[in-house]
């Protein structure tokens, strides 16, 4: 047994002096002292690492079997989209590697909006932890290409006419716009030109882009150390042995509590694989059922739920500005409506980081964006009606109002003041 | 850039011209990776005119044809659908056709060659999608208790009259467009061709 050991120890030595194992391996997990406090909201970060790898894993086999080609087989159904059909039908467990995948894309987003919800209560955004708040906002936007790019390669109904409004979008730009759709494109209309760049962009430029973007997200929380439930920066306390009071070592701490969130997670992740896979028509749409048909848009299109209330921003937007068409504000109304949570840092003046000693005006504030987030949400996968246009303006409103007022409100609200070290004993 | 003792300046200056030098030609590269998402040039080539047949094509009835990858209508339009063009000039936003949605020879009261065909691009002039037909007028039709017939575009509301002219404070900006076309006799209609030769 000690045989074994020493030789092991050689090893681990051996490569010791060629490669930092060892180091990084207490830098990031053995000696990383994140603070004791951590709560339920702080599983959704190793979950979304999770899904990450769930999601290359069986996009990797999936690109085995897919064909992005827009051309019509021999019994008159795309290439693509009969493709897809013999994953599901022909190819051994293919239907399993599929559902995981299509799950995988709502999971990821249902774990990073819970994740981005954590950030916001507790601060997470704030000084000195921007940069990991900015790099995770950009990992955010990826995520949205990502999955846009890849609901456009089933070729079905849904797949193709979201994918057409989307790119239109880009053509309400003054100018340059229609030359970027059509750049965009790769033709005069969607077709196998922008199939093939769509199945490229995903499998290859994206995932690259959105892996280096976690690495620098996780770098730079390991350089300053994570946040916690009360807002305090455990680092101001520490012992004699240079290691913060309230601190504890990732592992074996959290990776073990992290592995309770993973067991539950995979849990209800496979009741949804197996039981309700389309989930009522918000992970796979009816539409997408049916082959792509460039001629026929069908009777009611809506984007995948994660979408809905950026969606809804921008079916919010009806009134021309300074002599330019309403299509064009309303594209720039949903971009700002993704993008303005990189300026969190930056909005909140609160003295206090976390929710817990915050006053009751940010409270309010945040409880209204939330109901506009989940109101614009519902109302992105129905039909416009007046009424319903009027409500998703009233709750752009409230969106907007939560973060460009918050300069405002956050300095004049009424916050208890925090403590010195975190409150769990 | 200061010139002490340590730097040897000509030295430097060589170094950043060189790397000055080295990073144009590096984003010059991107300049072909870039241009190679334009369409190429069979996807040009691709837009060929099509001819349709419209001798079966009945009085208030519609038909569909494909050019260059886009759902071209074809409509022949009754007495009564004519007569309702006039009627809702006040409710569309360009009544005259002035913005240039279609070629001279369409720019009239009834955006058409022949007063009865129309023939115009399927795809709603928002975001792209392509409207359907909801010719059955009043309430019936599920939009307006005075619809006089038209197009519904599913995506966001948008609605065309039976010309294809926009109803006001709708998302859509303009006019379904109406495609160059020609006709060879009666019964035959060549799409994406004139005799302007556009």
């Amino acid at each position: 047994m000690s045989a074994t050991n020493t030789k092991m120890q050689k090893l681990l030595t051996w490569v010791d002096e060629r490669f930092p194992l060892t180091s990084s391996w207490k830098a990031h997990l053995s000696e990383y002292y994140a603070p004791k406090n951590f709560n339920f909201w702080y599983f959704f970060g190793s979950l979304a690492l999770l899904v990450l790898v769930i999601q290359i894993v069986t996009g990797i086999f999936l690109v085995m079997h897919f064909k992005p080609d827009a051309s019509v087989n021999a019994s008159g159904v795309p290439v693509a989209f009969a493709s897809v059909e013999y994953i599901m039908r022909d190819v051994p467990w293919g239907w399993l590697i599929r559902y995981m995948h299509s799950t995988g894309a709502s999971a990821f987003f249902i774990v990073v909006y819970l994740h981005m919800f954590r950030g916001m209560i507790y601060g997470s955004y704030r000084k000195p932890r921007e940069l990991i708040w900015i790099f995770g906002m950009i990992i955010f936007l990826c995520l949205m290409a990502e999955a846009f790019f890849g609901y456009l390669l089933p070729w079905g109904q849904m797949s193709y006419w979201g994918a057409q409004v989307i790119v239109n979008l880009f053509s309400a730009i003054p100018f340059i716009g229609p030359d970027l759709s059509l750049w965009l494109r790769g033709d005069y209309v969607v077709g196998d030109a922008t199939l093939n760049r769509f199945f490229a962009f995903h499998v290859i430029a994206v995932p690259l882009v959105l892996v280096g973007l976690v690495v620098a997200h996780i770098i730079a929380l390991h350089e300053v150390g994570s946040n916690n439930p009360d807002g305090v920066e455990i680092k101001k306390k520490k012992g004699a042995d240079g290691i913060p009071l309230d601190g504890i070592p990732f592992h074996p701490y959290y990776t073990v509590k992290d592995i309770v969130g993973v067991v539950v997670f995979l849990m209800v992740f496979s009741i949804v694989i197996f039981f309700m896979p389309e989930a009522g028509g918000y992970f796979i749409e009816a539409n997408n059922f049916f082959p792509a048909d460039p001629l026929q848009t069908p009777p009611h299109i809506a984007p995948v739920w994660y979408f809905t209330p950026f969606y809804s921003i921008l079916r919010a937007v009806t009134y021309p500005l300074f002599g330019i068409d309403a299509k064009f504000w309303g594209v720039v109304a949903m971009g700002a409506s993704a993008i303005i949570f990189v300026f969190l840092p930056w909005l909140d003046r609160s003295p206090a980081k976390s929710i817990r000693y915050r006053g009751p005006i940010y409270k309010s504030f945040l409880a209204a964006f939330l109901v506009s987030f989940f109101t614009l949400g519902y109302l992105g996968v129905l039909p416009p009606t007046p009424a319903r246009t009027l409500v998703s303006q009233l709750c752009a409103m409230v969106y907007f109002a939560f973060f460009l007022l918050m300069p405002v409100y956050s300095s004049i609200d009424k916050c208890k003041p925090e403590p010195d070290r975190v409150t769990e004993k | 850039m200061s010139c002490d003792e340590k730097v040897d300046c000509g030295r430097r200056r060589l170094l950043v011209a060189t790397a000055a030098l080295g990073g144009v030609a590096g984003v010059a590269t991107v300049v072909p990776l870039v241009a190679s998402m334009m369409p190429s040039e069979r996807a040009k080539a691709a837009g060929a005119p099509v001819e349709a047949d419209i001798s079966k094509l009945l009085p208030g009835q519609m038909m569909t044809v494909e050019w260059r990858g886009k759902p071209v209508w074809i409509i022949n339009r009754t007495p009564e659908m004519l007569a309702s063009l006039k009627k809702i000039d006040d409710k569309v936003s360009d009544p005259n056709s002035d913005k240039p949605m279609q070629p001279d020879y369409c720019k009239n009261e009834t955006r058409s060659i022949k007063p009865d065909i129309l023939v115009a691009v399927g795809i709603c002039t928002h975001l792209g999608c392509s409207p359907s037909e909801r010719f059955k007028t009043g309430a019936e039709s599920g939009i307006d208790p005075d619809w006089p017939g038209g197009f519904f575009c599913p995506c966001h509301g948008s609605t065309f009259d039976l010309a294809g002219r926009v109803y006001k404070s709708k998302p859509a900006p303009d006019n379904l467009e109406i495609p160059p076309h020609m006709y060879l006799g009666d019964a035959r209609i060549v799409i994406g061709e004139d005799k302007t030769g556009a």
